[in-house]
Formats: structure tokens, sequence, C-alpha cells
């Protein structure tokens, strides 16, 4: 792990390197009445109902929620992993339709292939039709984004949990993904290495600006990250029957540049709020 | 990875009947058909410390120690006269017989055709067995389809084939290689369909979500990922290729280990019925040891 961030060094040669690869401009995502009901007839379960947001191209988004709310199903939906019931998210204006190049997905667990080393794994993100030259440069570039370098010819199962979820992310990367898709990518590890791994996603945003939805259970890693937070929950109703379904219930703006002081006193103020909605006392 | 610990198999699909034998470990499938003779030497473990385990040599010696008391106890049953030379002739007598063959240049054309047989059998079964097992384990559509079918033939002996096939095929080389690509199928089709359902899900969903779909998807991450699983199906292929191949030469041929042995027995000569035995453990063996090497590396590279 000593490896872990010399993200500083790399950088710069990143940013005069960045043009010589084609890139995918970041777009812009919009969910319009999406409504996602699991099984039919009296066993139907409604996980999302009414979700209508737009986020902008190279925004950073954070999605909260308690967890089973069905944050990672908006995820997958705009992956074209699953398909809405109703509605449609549309990005760049475009309905998605099954499996969406446009986007990449990071996944809670590494998830690369143990046959194949790292430098191979991030590869099988790289996109359809992209020249061997071009593509090996590319992850040689990827891998020197997220500090795995001396580790290109490791197999999965040689390196840390950390180094593995930096090798998922870079996967991603290599597909110039307009939308940056990333389910508690850093949920499964050591409070430590998150929290390098978080300032680790923002030199990527600097360096690649691309849209970004981040669907966490991690209020203070919201905050670190993200222009604006939506938090998807059960609708309070006056009703007596709760309407089925989580549909976002709060959207927070987070003001301030990043990377943000984790000790801030604002920061520290919309904590307790956001705990609150998600129904967790802040003290 | 994947090893066949088949859970709960549904009553519908292939693995009913006669499957649920076939995912067995490694270790049966390193023992082809003939080794009762004693060649095959078991691999004894368990109540040996292992540090002795750990030694190849030792190991090897330790596998030796069976079929050299075999060997000893045939010797000294035949001195002491216990059997007459016509039920069981002394291993001096089958080592002439193989001396004797070999020097008419019969045994060399024996061994190679029968080996050519077994290989060709083998091959071809195998890779059908690898589409049509990869097929039935991926599509809903072709397990529907094929499954029931291709569990039926499995329940046909492989004897009930033969006068069949030489009906169709003659008695030529033609019947013998689809008897032996027959049995050497359904191993290989059974632990492979069976081991593609139970391929990482999470990893199958991560490659899709990069845009691998069909042939792709199954060469980067199922086949893969059931590359032990497609070895253990190997060996028991291999092992059922060298047991009809000795069905499809005992019946009908002129030429072939399994044709020694019909021979022998009609002309009373023992000792080269004994002597094709051996052979055929000892063969048998060698090849599912390749096989094995080659199990070793690939699991290493793709585990």
């Amino acid at each position: 792990m000593t490896a872990v961030l010399s993200s500083s060094a790399p950088k710069t040669s990143l940013d005069a390197n960045a043009g010589a690869t084609t890139r995918t401009p970041a777009l812009p995502v919009a969910f319009r009445s999406l409504r996602r009901t699991f099984g039919t007839g009296p066993a139907a379960h409604t996980v999302l109902r009414d979700v209508d947001f737009e986020i902008r191209a190279g925004e950073v988004l954070a999605i909260l929620g308690t967890s089973g709310c069905g944050k990672s199903t908006l995820l997958r939906a705009t992956a074209g992993l699953d398909s809405p019931t109703g509605g449609s998210v549309d990005i760049d204006g475009m309905p998605v339709q099954g499996i969406d190049s446009r986007c990449a997905f990071a996944f809670q667990e590494p998830r690369l292939l143990p046959w194949h080393t790292l430098q191979a794994n991030i590869a099988i993100g790289l996109p359809t039709g992209i020249s061997a030259r071009d593509g090996k440069a590319k992850v040689a570039r990827l891998l020197d984004l997220v500090g795995l370098t001396n580790f290109a010819k490791h197999r999965p199962r040689e390196i840390s949990g950390g180094m593995a979820q930096r090798a998922s992310l870079a996967r991603a990367l290599a597909r110039n993904p307009g939308v940056l898709l990333l389910d508690e990518p850093f949920g499964a590890l050591d409070a430590l290495t998150r929290i390098k791994m978080q300032d680790l996603l923002l030199d990527i945003h600097r360096a690649e600006p691309t849209t970004v939805l981040l669907v966490t259970h991690d209020v203070d890693e919201a905050l670190q990250l993200a222009d604006r937070i939506i938090i998807l929950g059960k609708e309070p109703n006056a009703g007596d029957e709760p309407a089925p379904g989580a549909t976002i219930v709060r959207t927070v703006d987070v003001p301030g540049g990043r990377p943000r002081d984790r000790g801030s006193v604002e920061l520290a103020r919309m904590r307790a709020s956001l705990l609150e909605t998600l129904g967790v006392d802040g003290h | 990875m994947t090893q066949l610990s088949n859970p709960a198999v549904t009553g519908t699909n292939v693995a009913d009947g006669r499957a649920a034998a076939v995912p067995a470990t490694p270790a049966d499938a390193a023992q082809p058909g003939p080794t009762l003779t004693g060649a095959g030497g078991p691999p004894a473990n368990g109540w040996s410390p292992a540090g002795i385990l750990a030694n190849g040599w030792a190991r090897l010696l330790l596998g030796l120690i069976i079929p050299a008391a075999v060997l000893a106890a045939w010797q000294l049953s035949t001195a002491a006269g216990v059997f007459s030379v016509v039920q069981l002739p002394p291993p001096a007598m089958v080592l002439d017989a193989a001396v004797d063959l070999l020097q008419r240049g019969q045994l060399g054309q024996h061994v190679a055709i029968s080996t050519q047989r077994v290989l060709i059998g083998f091959a071809a079964g195998a890779a059908l067995g690898l589409v049509f097992g990869s097929l039935v384990g991926l599509s809903k559509f072709a397990d529907a389809l094929l499954a029931p079918t291709i569990g039926a033939l499995r329940a046909v002996p492989s004897l009930a084939w033969v006068p069949l096939l030489i009906l169709w095929m003659k008695i030529g080389e033609d019947s013998k290689i689809t008897l032996i690509l027959i049995g050497a199928f359904f191993p290989v089709f059974t632990t492979v369909s069976l081991a593609l359902r139970h391929v990482d899900r999470n990893l199958v969903e991560a490659a899709r979500a990069f845009g691998l779909k069909g042939v792709k998807l199954l060469t980067t991450v199922q086949l893969p990922a059931v590359v032990p699983a497609v070895f253990s199906g190997l060996r028991l292929a291999l092992a059922q290729a060298w047991l009809f191949l000795v069905a499809a030469e005992l019946i009908a041929s002129s030429m072939g280990l399994g044709f020694l042995l019909t021979d022998s027995q009609n002309n009373g000569r023992t000792d080269r019925l004994l002597l094709a035995i051996v052979l055929l453990a000892v063969i048998g063996k060698i090849t599912d040891a390749l096989l094995g090497l080659a199990e070793k590396w690939a699991v290493k590279r793709w585990a």
C-alpha cells in the first residue's frame, strides 16, 4: 500500500495527455417519472416511484438513502442493467435502452476477473473500436492515475481491497464515460483507505470532469464529494396509507469548492440535518 | 471457483438421472476403468504424514506399492501352482508375449491404432460437449429445447449403439470413433452445462455493464470461470473414451487392444489377454496423467 497516493505527481502528466485520447464530454442525465416495481399482481413490490430529477453535465451527485430504498436500482436503471417499469432515464436527451455505452459502472465490490492481470482487467473497460495502441496507452495512463503502475501485471488476488477498488475505478474510466456510476464504491473499505479513495475520486474528476452519480450510505462522503445530494425515501404523507416505494424526499446543494475541510462547521450542520432526514439523530 | 458442488438440481433439466454421479471428484476421474490390475496406483492419502505426500518422488513410490504387491502375489501364486497356466500365466510369460508381439510388429500397431481412435474420438466428443454444454448452460431456451433429448440419449447404454453404428457406418474407423465420441461427449457436456449455471453472477453482470455479450462474454468470463470444471469433465471423458474403445473393438475390429482381447480369448492365449489389460491400464493412466498436467497448468492460469 505504499503506492496509495502518489496522486499529485501523476496528475500533471495526465492533464497534458488528456487531449491525446478521444474523450466523451460529460453528459446530463434526467430521470423522468421513473418507477420500478418488482413482481406482478398482489406480490408486486414498488421500489421507486415518481423520480424526477435533472443532473447537470459534469456534476457530482450523491444519492443517499437508507438501505433497500432503491438507490442501487436507480443507478442500475441509468446503466441499462435494469429497465424501469415506468418513465425513463434520459442521458443527453436520449432514453437509456439496454446496456448503455455512455455509462461506466463501478460496483461496491471490485468485480475484477481473477484470471487477468490488472492491466487486462482495466482494458475490459475500453470502448469498442479503439485501436490496440491507443488502448494500451489509455490503460497505462489510467494505471498511473490510480497509482497502480507498479502492479500492472499483478492478479487481483495479489493486491489489497483498496487497490482492487482503484483498478475497478480505472476500468470504469477506460470507457471514457459520459456518466460515471458509482455504487457505494468505497463502502467495503476501511475508514482510512476510504478517505484516500475519496481524495482520489476528486483528483479523477478534476482530470476527467465527467458526470458522476455516487450512491452512498455515508453522509460524510456525500458532503465531501458532491455538488448536490438527493435523499431517497418514503414520502411522509398526511393520509393513513403510506405510498409504496421511495422517491426523492430532499435535495441539498452542497456549498464550497472541493476538496472541502472535513472539520467545517457548516458541513457539520448539514450533516446533522441530513441524518435527521434519514431518520437518525445527528448528535 | 465453481466446483461442481451442484445444489438442489431441478427435476426437469439435464442433471437428473445419471448426471448426479458425474460431478465426481477429479480423483475418481484419475482412475480409468482398467486400473483394477493395479498399474494405476491409487494415491494413498489421509493416513500418511503430510511430509511424505509433499515429496513428489515419495508420492510416486507410495503409489507403486500396491502394483508391486499385486505383481509379487501374481508371481508367487503362479509359482506355487495355485492356478493353471491357462487360467493365470506367470508374469514372465506375459512379458514374453509382449516381446513376441513386439518383434512381429503387431504390438505397436495395436497400441497405435487404439490410441489414435481414443484421441480422435475424445477430441471430437469433448469439443461437441463443450459447445452443447455451453449452449444448455447459458441459454434457458437451449436448455428447454435440448436437455431432455440429450438426457434421454445419455440413458442409452453404450453397447446399444454398436449394432446401429455398424449398420450405418460399416465396420470401419468411423463407427468406432463415433462410439468413442458418444462416450466422451456426455461427461464434458454435463460438467460444463452445470458449472456455467454457477458462474459468479456479479462478474457476469460487471462484464455486461462494459458491453460484453454473446460469444465474447462466454470466452472472456464464463468459460475461464469454469476451467476447473471443464477439466474434471475432460478427465472423466478420457476415461470413458478408453472404456468405449474396448467396447467398439471387442465387437468388430481386426486391430487394436480390444481386438487383442477377443482374439486372445478365442485362441486361449491368456498371456496376451493379460498383456492387453495391463497395456490398457498403463496407457490409460499415462494419458490421464498428461491431461492432469494440463489441468494443473490451466487451473493455475485461470483460477
